[in-house]
């Protein structure tokens, strides 16, 4: 397998989205190749760092606005 | 377990909301309105559409909570909700920047140029708000159209044919997306976290 062939299947490969063929023959590729390998690690840690992420916080005053949005809209009866 | 007695606990707040309990309603707002609030910026890219998606998604979510079966998880149903209302944002905004075509790409794009080590737990090397920084940074200079797959995919954790069905693209576009906008995103993560450029150490 050539390394192009490996990259287009490394977010299928991660995702576990392949027949056992292919994904034996990525593993192989991925023992040899120190490249690709790297490419397969740092891709796999990128997502883990993404969703370990603590989202922003929300500005005090965007809370504000939004929870008075939603008591002004809401508590009106629906027509 | 805790995550059970969150969920048992979601089911009942949903399930007072629907009937018309406000102050429920609000508790699930409260809940997620920072996830919703940061999905709604890393799609949009733009503090005021990310504010104005949010309040309508919410606003939406109410209004259709009738709908909500419960067969997935609420938090996965207010994300389609609020997707849909950041992408007619962006598309308002920037027409030009977003499409349901294909992009025109060659294999040569995904042929890595970084390959340099990162050394062990890179993340740690850094402060929690610089850690987000660098992360808002790097998915900005996303292209829309692969940002917002990864956003859906990656950070909010929607399946293959969810995220189609939301962005409104085939299954194969969402795959072929998502590959680009991660090999992309390690490379531009990369840049910061090179061993070479560490500091400190023992050695």
């Amino acid at each position: 397998m050539k390394c192009k062939e490996a990259i287009q299947e490394i977010s299928n490969f991660l995702d576990g989205d392949l027949n056992d063929a292919l994904k034996k023959e990525l593993e192989r590729h991925f023992a040899e190749c120190d490249e690709c390998n790297l490419v397969v690690v740092q891709t796999r840690k990128m997502i883990e760092i993404f969703i370990q992420a603590e989202p922003v916080d929300l500005p005090h005053e965007v809370r504000t606005r939004l929870h008075g949005t939603l008591r002004k809209k809401l508590s009106q009866p629906s027509v | 377990m805790p995550s059970a007695i969150a969920r048992e606990d979601e089911h009942l707040l949903v399930a007072a909301a629907k009937k018309g309990d406000l102050s429920a309603f609000e508790e699930l707002v409260s809940r997620y309105e920072r996830k919703i609030f940061r999905l709604a910026l890393n799609i949009t890219g733009n503090h005021e559409d990310a504010e104005d998606a949010m309040q309508d998604a919410f606003l939406k979510s109410y209004s259709h909570l009738k709908d909500f079966q419960g067969d997935s998880r609420f938090y996965t149903w207010l994300v389609r909700i609020a997707a849909n209302e950041a992408l007619m944002r962006l598309r308002k905004r920037r027409p030009n920047q977003f499409s349901l075509d294909e992009p025109v790409q060659t294999e040569e794009d995904l042929m890595p140029r970084e390959l340099q080590d990162w050394g062990p737990g890179p993340e740690q090397r850094f402060a929690q708000t610089e850690m987000r920084d660098i992360l808002s940074r790097v998915i900005e200079e996303l292209e829309p159209d692969y940002r917002i797959v990864f956003v859906l995919r990656d950070m909010e954790e929607l399946s293959t044919e969810e995220t189609a069905a939301a962005v409104g693209i085939s299954v194969p576009a969402v795959k072929s997306r998502l590959l680009r906008a991660r090999l992309k995103l390690r490379e531009k993560l990369g840049r910061y976290f090179r061993k070479s450029d560490a500091k400190g150490g023992a050695n």
